[in-house]
């Protein structure tokens, strides 16, 4: 990762490198050390109402979190949120893509059509779906009411997660479909016709020899997409319903904001925030280590 | 394909032609409802044909805007515009020069600086909210533009997707600068700089729309109204509660606020594609 193997020609050292990779660091240090920093010594500590005197206390912050309901359940609906989008999400990218790379017609203007979300702020996205299921003026409100369901996602916590997840996975299809349709079109003609006179349909081909060829671009997905799903879809909560009703579209990171804002409890939110980098460290490394298996692959 | 079968064929199309139809959908409802003035507007059901009044929607949120603190829609605009071209032309910037540095000089820290950078993808702003707003406080940057622009400029992905590029660069034109006597900047500008272009390119794209769609950074940094940016001013335009919400006008600043990055990324398809697969986000 950092060191290339093979010596080549450089640059003799002086101040010069060090002015190249300053302002990077800088900011860096400023802006992300720093204040991860801060996060870490913060969750170890408890301070008084006024932020005037702190003590140290260890992992007390830590271990009160499991003990707080509300942390759990908000955990759970993270998990529950994370899953539905990054599963369905990729599921739907999947059979877009497979369909795109079988069709001879119309390839290109289908890529278009289905890649502009990638374009649409996920607030946005929220805005536009919140405007569909809008409970008094929404059309598909209006349809639903048709065929017998009443739809208020301010009142229902279950429908509140429907049009998050909804939302959030609109948003990233045109991601997904991307690398999906990039990972087919890599694979070779040649095993694929191999397979076809062997006699394999299209449908034993997909699940016997272009799934497993495009495993590496999957798993590489399923990582993005749960940090997509558990950092980036903070604005489609936010706009669509500020983590409610009750708890119920309240994910970890909604909590640490709302609850910031209220001024609680300093310790208990830094230690909440330190469980959130625990998780995002686990994912990059996951996929960094992947990424290094790829390039073995290509 | 191999086999033709027409069945299977027509299936596909179906399938993608239900796909395209439900991610159009809503972007076209919006459209529709731009179009309508409040009475159209909230007829049930919404009408699907357009109406006649977008013009004046557009008109009436470029220049008043609509909501509790309704403010002209075009100045927020500006700041969006502001705000990701300057995180653009910003991060392009300062990851190519640490890139330049990391491959082509050997100087003592150099691997310690590279792990400095790579970490930073472990610490997205969700994960250190509250301490990196006291901090961007205790610098005195809340309401200034430098805080809502200059620290989504650090950015270990384009530094990560340079590296990768120069590496892939010849050694003989390291070689051959030497020869010719050019010093390191002036390699970098005559040699380095022009090879890079499509990198450049493709960079651009995904981080004018990441720029300008950034969210949860402006609402943490700045509260001045006149600061706000387009994607963060929708949402203040959506009343709660007993204020009605002039969908008509919220749909016409949606379709303002899209309207930008979505050019960007149907212009630039090609750059935009590539540069998204190669530099994996």
């Amino acid at each position: 990762m950092a060191q290339n193997s093979r010596e080549r020609p450089r640059f003799g050292t002086g101040w010069l490198p060090y002015a190249l990779v300053a302002p990077q660091l800088i900011i860096t240090a400023l802006f992300f050390l720093w204040p991860a920093g801060e996060a870490l010594w913060q969750s170890t500590s408890t301070q008084d109402a006024f932020g005037l005197s702190s003590e140290f206390v260890g992992l007390d912050n830590f271990t009160s979190l499991w003990g707080d309901s509300l942390y759990l359940a908000s955990f759970k609906t993270t998990m529950i949120f994370s899953g539905l989008v990054t599963v369905c999400g990729l599921l739907i990218s999947l059979l877009l893509a497979a369909m795109a790379d079988r069709v001879t017609r119309g390839k290109r203007l289908y890529q278009t059509l289905l890649i502009w979300p990638y374009a649409v702020a996920p607030a946005i996205a929220a805005v536009l779906w919140a405007f569909l299921f809008n409970p008094s003026i929404g059309l598909v409100t209006y349809g639903l009411a048709k065929v017998g369901i009443e739809w208020n996602h301010a009142l229902n916590g279950g429908q509140a997660m429907f049009l998050v997840v909804l939302a959030s996975i609109w948003k990233q299809v045109s991601y997904n479909f991307l690398f999906f349709y990039a990972g087919l079109q890599a694979i070779p003609r040649s095993l694929v016709e191999a397979a076809a006179i062997d006699g394999a349909g299209p449908i034993r081909r997909f699940f016997g020899l272009v799934l497993p060829l495009i495993s590496p671009t999957t798993f590489f997905l399923l990582v993005v997409n749960l940090v997509y799903s558990f950092f980036d879809t903070f604005p489609v909560i936010d706009a669509a319903t500020g983590g409610g009703p009750g708890q119920s579209t309240m994910t970890l990171i909604y909590k640490i904001y709302s609850e910031g804002f209220k001024g609680l409890d300093l310790g208990s939110s830094a230690a909440q925030s330190v469980v959130l980098m625990v998780i995002v460290i686990v994912l990059t490394v996951v996929q960094f280590r992947f990424i290094e298996r790829k390039v073995q692959y290509a | 394909m191999i086999e033709n079968r027409r069945g299977l064929d027509i299936f596909c199309h179906v399938m993608l032609i239900i796909g395209v139809l439900l991610v159009v959908f809503p972007l076209y409802v919006a459209f529709v409802a731009a179009t309508m003035n409040e009475s159209e507007v909230f007829n049930v059901p919404l009408s699907l044909i357009p109406s006649t009044h977008l013009l004046e929607n557009l008109a009436t949120v470029w220049s008043a805007g609509t909501g509790n603190a309704a403010m002209p829609f075009g100045l927020m605009l500006g700041n969006s515009l502001f705000m990701a071209l300057v995180v653009t032309i910003g991060k392009i910037s300062v990851s190519i020069l640490s890139a330049f540095a990391i491959v082509y000089f050997r100087f003592p820290l150099r691997n310690l600086f590279f792990w400095l950078i790579f970490v930073t993808l472990m610490l997205p702003v969700e994960v250190r909210i509250f301490p990196t707003v006291q901090g961007i406080s205790s610098l005195g940057l809340i309401n200034s533009y430098a805080g809502l622009t200059i620290p989504l400029i650090a950015s270990a992905t384009a530094t990560f997707l340079f590296r990768q590029f120069f590496m892939t660069l010849p050694d003989e034109l390291v070689e051959a600068a030497r020869i010719d006597g050019a010093g390191p900047m002036r390699f970098f500008f005559d040699v380095v700089l022009p090879l890079s272009k499509t990198n450049i390119a493709a960079l651009f794209v995904i981080t004018f729309i990441y720029g300008w769609n950034q969210y949860l950074w402006p609402i943490l940094v700045t509260n001045a109204p006149d600061m706000t940016t387009a994607v963060v001013g929708i949402k203040s335009m959506i009343g709660s509660g007993d204020t009605a919400t002039q969908w008509q006008l919220v749909m016409s600043a949606t379709l303002l606020a899209m309207l930008p990055p979505l050019a960007v990324v149907l212009l630039m398809q090609r750059w935009f594609v590539r540069g998204l697969v190669d530099s994996d986000k």
